[in-house]
């Protein structure tokens, strides 16, 4: 685990994290962890194991009850509640439930991201437009959610958590919907951003995703805390047809 | 950092769907606004009325020379006058024509009275200005050597139940306003809320994509501001159509009292200006309520 702790050029620090929600058992517990900057990194682990909840913490969707987390080298957990949105705008996700906003098309819920940092209307065209051919969805950028199959609805969600060039990407199962060839081509999207600079976490549970990305390596969570007793995870062979 | 923009600009109109004058707000707005402009329009004619007897009547004294003897009447009631008319303060001073008196005691005597035998009193009204006013012991003094039988009485005095009256009945009038627009303000409250828990997947969206709770609260005040607006443009043309119709209604009844309720042209500048008070009040109120609503969120 020392990899982990190592916390220079790291763009996440965790320390003693724990998280529980309400008054019942601790999620996650004492989490002590680094993600270098520009790192790729697959979150694996048993259902109920917390990994939303540890992606929860990354995006910041949720603060610890207690430890320390820094996020692009700043204390996240004293920080200021106005400051956080800024922090945000730097971060992608990818919600395991996709969360587009059902009365956009798929155009304007991949240009939210823009939206929302403030590029103006004529400076979207282009970089939505683009993010579109590459998911996949040239044809489809007018149709609403609810007109999307739940894999051009996860293939939306993905272009929308990229199309900011976030410096760190978090994706809750991205390709739990899609068949495995565009799994494969979001896989390669992910790489090319990681390749641009942007950090990258996926949790997931598909093991034939960790071959695909060598330099990748493994965070493995069980029942709240990170463990990788026999290392094997950390370099996963490559899968025989690849 | 980079300047964020606190709002959506044109995409903020698809950001939050269109679903106006689907709920009943613009509809309370409109009810709220005609109330208001009503209780307004009635507390500003009072205080209109209100001015007009004042100005009128307020500092005005009636002298009456209650004296049987016609002659001994007329030579005091002459007296009166000019004894009046020499005292500094008096402004104007002058004898009630017999007419006029016997116009005023028909409805009690009959007609005819005067001419009877029923001794009527000579009449003077003199109007004061403020400072002879408040010294009215002065203006007796001065009328009791000349006409020994001069009563002198100061309208103030029996108009002062009316004036409580009426400024009673502004501050009524002004509480409604009060209440009105505290109803209103709730009612934005309720309906901001609503729209919360209606968008709040959406708005838990923007959230984490690093929205700022003012950018989210502008989506919610810009609709909000539309209901406002409408549904205080549909209450005033209602609230002024009945306003025109009671006007007319007073103007044929010809009366003094009721006519000097009449609204001045600064009253009807503010009546229009209560739409915009409206919309501003609405957009004030969503704004704080999403604002402490979002609060709420990391």
């Amino acid at each position: 685990m020392e990899r982990f702790l190592n916390t220079a050029g790291s763009i996440v620090q965790f320390e003693n994290v724990g998280l529980r929600y309400g008054t019942g058992a601790e999620t996650l517990s004492d989490l002590s962890f680094s993600l270098r900057s520009g790192g790729f990194y697959f979150l694996t682990g048993p259902s109920g194991a917390g990994k939303t909840s540890l992606l929860k913490l990354l995006y910041l969707a949720q603060r610890p009850s207690r430890g320390l987390i820094r996020l692009f080298g700043e204390d996240i957990v004293t920080m200021p509640r106005k400051r956080l949105p800024g922090f945000r705008r730097r971060i992608g996700v990818v919600f395991q439930d996709f969360r587009l906003v059902p009365h956009l098309s798929a155009f304007d819920n991949i240009a939210l991201p823009l939206r929302v940092a403030g590029v103006e209307e004529r400076d979207l065209s282009t970089p939505v437009s683009e993010m579109l051919q590459w998911v996949g969805l040239a044809d489809r950028s007018s149709a609403r959610p609810a007109t999307l199959s739940g894999g051009e609805q996860q293939r939306v969600a993905i272009a929308r958590a990229v199309i900011a060039r976030p410096e760190l990407l978090v994706a809750d199962e991205p390709t739990g919907n899609v068949d495995p060839e565009m799994a494969l081509r979001l896989l390669h999207l992910f790489d090319a951003l990681n390749k641009l600079g942007t950090t990258v976490v996926v949790a997931t549970h598909d093991v034939h995703l960790f071959a695909r990305v060598q330099r990748a390596e493994m965070l493995r969570l069980d029942r709240g805390q990170l463990s990788d007793p026999t290392g094997a995870l950390r370099n996963p062979p490559r899968r025989i047809d690849a | 950092m980079k300047f964020v923009p606190d709002h959506f600009g044109a995409a903020g109109k698809r950001l939050l769907p269109e679903g106006r004058l689907s709920g009943p707000m613009p509809w309370v707005i409109a009810i709220m606004m005609f109330l208001t402009v009503l209780a307004a329009a009635f507390g500003l004619g009072l205080g209109s009325a209100a001015a007009s007897l004042d100005a009128n009547v307020g500092h005005r004294i009636t002298v009456q020379i209650v004296e049987a003897n016609p002659d001994a009447r007329e030579r005091q009631a002459q007296a009166a006058l000019a004894a009046l008319q020499r005292l500094p303060g008096v402004v104007s001073a002058r004898r009630v024509p017999d007419a006029e008196l016997a116009e005023l005691i028909e409805p009690w005597l009959g007609a005819g009275a005067a001419q009877a035998d029923v001794p009527i009193p000579a009449m003077i009204d003199a109007d004061l200005t403020p400072e002879l006013h408040a010294r009215i012991g002065e203006v007796r003094r001065a009328v009791a050597p000349a006409a020994p039988s001069a009563r002198v009485d100061d309208n103030a005095q029996w108009l002062a139940p009316l004036a409580q009256l009426v400024s009673a009945l502004e501050w009524l009038s002004a509480a409604l306003v009060v209440l009105m627009v505290g109803a209103t303000a709730a009612t934005v409250v309720l309906a901001a809320r609503a729209a919360l828990d209606t968008h709040r997947s959406t708005i838990e969206v923007l959230h984490l994509m690093g929205a700022t709770d003012v950018q989210v609260a502008r989506l919610f005040q810009r609709r909000i501001a539309l209901d406002a607006l409408f549904g205080s443009l549909v209450g005033l043309v209602a609230a002024f159509g009945v306003l025109v119709l009671i006007g007319n209604k007073v103007r044929e009844l010809g009366s003094e009292l009721l006519g000097s309720a009449d609204l001045a042209d600064s009253a009807w500048i503010i009546l229009l200006g209560l739409p915009a008070a409206g919309v501003l009040l609405a957009m004030l109120v969503a704004r704080l309520t999403i604002l402490r609503a979002l609060a709420r969120l990391l």
